[in-house]
């Protein structure tokens, strides 16, 4: 009875002229439903296959990390930014390591932006893969989850060549790299070049043109750009309604104005769409990939700021600064300058910004993350209105809502 | 009735069992390994020299589970369910003729349980009734998912034998027969009723995918939306007999199509052999046959997505019906304009 009230209350699509024969039922989808890829759940009213509305709860895995982020020393957030969007951590912990850059105004040198640059997109290609490959899982499409899956392997590794880990990366250092890329890291990603075009055009051989997986996903949970804009999306899923927004364009950061790429735009927004501007997105990322690893400058892998490097043992055993900075770094007691900050970069999934206030002490006044994947997730039940239960799975895992960045 | 041949036919049937049953059981192996070389994968290799113990490992598995009920469930229709799907599976295998007869201690033995004469139509029979074991099963869970589960597979079943019976009339007027043993008699050698007859065959194996709930017709289960669909519930050998079941349908449809339309046990070049060569070599054309059926099954499942359910509908109804009564009037006006009817 509620529910019907609900269906007649809702004028956000045009099921009124449909009339709902028989009952209304309630399911779950989610918590624990294999498609939701995470902890999401969403409770829908269905008459038959057809959702007649949907209501979503967020915060299964909150962790708290804004108000964990209040009580760590500036070197010890990064490692929180890797469990935001746990596919693509390099660009979490670059943006934050930005962030902090831009309040302390640091000079960064330009091989150590351009060393960024082909992480992140290194990331971002890896976080597409993901998402592409499982919009086809969800379709029924085993298969295409592996295909791209080898070659996210190399991604991996290279992530491992140059920090050690491959899933929750804490890449990088406020200021810099921890070391250079070393000889296997060239080696790799040579090869990766090489190799990765080809197996991408595989995997994309496999969905693109597939006459049922378009028909399956061509109209499946459209949002409009207008509508779009009201939520306030941004990345892929706001491209792919039409609109040309990247914050590697619109504000460019870490050198991204030096580079030649394209912003790929849908049309009707849908999962298709998504799908396809997703898939331009990685071919694009390689040719960022390329250029900047051709142009790639000589120079230091580090700014000039040993308060966030620690200093090598033998300088600590003989020097009184090293021995200082080694005290506070290992201590925490590293002070920011009091003010307030905002920096976005282009995550995974839409712009990741970061809202900084420093009150000059050793550890954030206040940190808050705009996280995409949260604003995408407040759309979810308009765009999954009217259409079966199997689009809304499509439409979950086209918008590539990742619980970890939903929840922070 | 004499007692040899009531020997030779139960000893049949034990045979036709046993090797159902251990397609079956083998297909499971196999599909697995193949779906690990579609993906790049090793697949099953622990169990055995090159995992050939894996399907026994499997069975003991799933009797050693535990055999859970949910509370609120209509138990015996719950127990009932997978038997259904499991019977209706297997008792398709009675009337397919398996070889040419084959002679042993002088007696003439047909490969062949029982030789009805309306085989087509028995075959259509008990495949209508494979779907109340799905239905049953994803009723009795008491289970939303299920539920689903079980009305996407009897609406997706009961529109897709239209169009396979319709498009099956096509062969009884080509043959004018609607037992098995006279359809495939009717193609020896070569004369294939796939050279006859492709539309037809193209809308039956449609259809053979979606009556097995094969991918990309897999929505009764179909485990990104529902779960696991119409055995979502279940647990122990009974979710096992209904896994068994898909396999076993798998085995006996990929007969079916290579009986109606390539030959049966026919093959090129079968006149130059007689008596228990003609026999063995028909029953391995067969078999032949029948594993390459399955293996574009299975080629299939682990290469296309799956349809969405009006999608799906709509293929039914709105394309492979009318496709198939085109063919079935065309057929018809070819074989009387042949006969002198006009």
């Amino acid at each position: 009875m509620e529910a019907k009230e609900h269906y007649k209350a809702n004028e956000l699509t045009d099921l009124s002229k449909d009339t709902i024969d028989g009952e209304i039922a309630t399911i779950n989808f989610g918590p624990t439903h294999p498609s939701t890829h995470g902890i999401f759940q969403n409770v829908l009213q269905v008459d038959g296959e057809k959702i007649v509305s949907a209501e979503q709860t967020v915060g299964y895995i909150h962790r708290a990390f804004e108000k964990l982020a209040e009580r760590r020393p500036y070197n010890q957030i990064t490692p929180i930014t890797d469990r935001l969007n746990y596919c693509s951590s390099p660009i979490n912990n670059i943006g934050w390591e930005m962030t902090v850059e831009k309040l302390i105004g640091a000079e960064i040198p330009k091989r150590v932006q351009y060393m960024r640059v082909i992480i992140m997109e290194l990331a971002r290609i890896a976080d597409h893969l993901i998402c592409d490959s499982v919009i086809g899982v969800d379709a029924g499409a085993l298969t295409s989850f592996f295909y791209p899956f080898t070659e996210r392997e190399k991604i991996y590794e290279l992530y491992e060549e140059i920090c050690g880990a491959r899933l929750t990366t804490n890449i990088g250092r406020i200021g810099g790299f921890e070391r250079d890329f070393n000889e296997t890291f060239h080696t790799k990603l040579k090869s990766f070049l090489k190799t990765f075009p080809p197996a991408f055009e595989e995997f994309n051989s496999m969905l693109e043109r597939n006459r049922i997986f378009m028909d399956r996903t061509k109209g499946a949970g459209p949002i409009s750009a207008e509508r779009a804009l009201n939520y306030s999306f941004t990345g892929p899923n706001l491209r792919a309604a039409g609109v040309d927004y990247d914050v590697r364009v619109a504000q460019p950061y870490s050198s991204y104005e030096d580079f030649d790429f394209n912003i790929p735009v849908g049309v009707n927004g849908d999962t298709y769409d998504r799908f396809m501007v997703r898939q331009e997105e990685i071919r694009q990322s390689m040719r960022i990939i390329q250029q900047a690893y051709s142009n790639l400058p000589e120079g230091p892998y580090k700014a000039d700021l040993p308060e966030f490097f620690l200093p090598p043992k033998a300088e600590v055993y003989n020097q009184m600064e090293a021995l200082i900075y080694h005290f506070k770094i290992i201590m925490g007691e590293t002070h920011i300058p009091a003010g307030e900050v905002y920096h976005a970069v282009e995550g995974g999934n839409g712009e990741l910004g970061y809202y900084l206030i420093s009150d000059g002490g050793r550890n954030p006044y206040r940190l808050q993350f705009r996280r995409p994947c949260f604003i995408y997730y407040q759309a979810y039940p308009e765009m999954i209105k009217g259409m079966t239960i199997s689009d809304a799975v499509l439409t979950l895992s086209s918008m590539n809502v990742i619980a970890g960045e939903l929840d922070a | 009735m004499d007692t040899a041949l009531l020997i030779e036919k139960f000893s049949l049937v034990i045979i036709v069992f046993l090797i159902s049953l251990g397609i079956a059981a083998y297909s499971t192996y196999f599909e697995r390994k193949l779906a690990a070389w579609i993906q790049d994968r090793i697949g099953p290799d622990r169990a055995g020299p090159f995992g050939l113990l894996q399907p026994i490992a499997d069975g003991v598995k799933m009797f050693m589970k535990e055999d859970f009920i949910p509370k609120n469930s209509d138990k015996w229709l719950f127990i009932i369910g997978p038997g259904i799907s499991m019977f209706t599976a297997l008792i398709t295998s009675t009337i397919i003729p398996w070889g040419p007869p084959i002679e042993i201690f002088g007696r003439q033995i047909s490969l062949q349980i029982a030789d009805f004469n309306i085989g087509v139509l028995f075959i259509f029979g008990v495949v209508s009734i494979g779907v109340y074991g799905i239905m049953i099963g994803g009723w009795a869970s008491n289970n939303k998912y299920s539920l689903f589960g079980a009305i996407r597979a009897s609406s997706q079943m009961i529109s897709y034998e239209l169009a396979m019976g319709i498009s099956l009339i096509t062969i009884i007027l080509l043959t004018g027969s609607l037992s098995l043993t006279d359809i495939v008699k009717s193609q020896h050698g070569m004369n294939w009723n796939i050279f006859y007859q492709p539309v037809c065959f193209l809308i039956f194996f449609i259809c053979s995918l979606a009556e097995t709930n094969r991918a990309p017709f897999d929505l009764a289960e179909c485990e990104s939306e529902l779960v696991g669909g119409y055995h979502t519930e279940y647990s122990s050998m009974k979710l096992g007999l209904f896994l068994f079941a898909e396999y076993v349908s798998m085995f006996i449809s990929s007969a079916l199509m290579a009986i109606l339309f390539f030959g049966g046990y026919n093959f090129p070049g079968m006149d130059y052999f007689d008596g228990n060569t003609l026999a063995i070599l028909g029953v391995l054309a067969f078999f032949t046959k029948t594993f390459l059926f399955i293996f574009v099954f299975m080629w299939i499942r682990w290469t296309i997505p799956r349809f969405r359910f009006d999608q799906l509908m709509h293929l039914g109804w709105k394309t492979l019906i009318p496709a198939a009564i085109i063919n079935m009037l065309i057929t018809a006006i070819v074989i009387a304009f042949n006969k002198g009817w006009f």
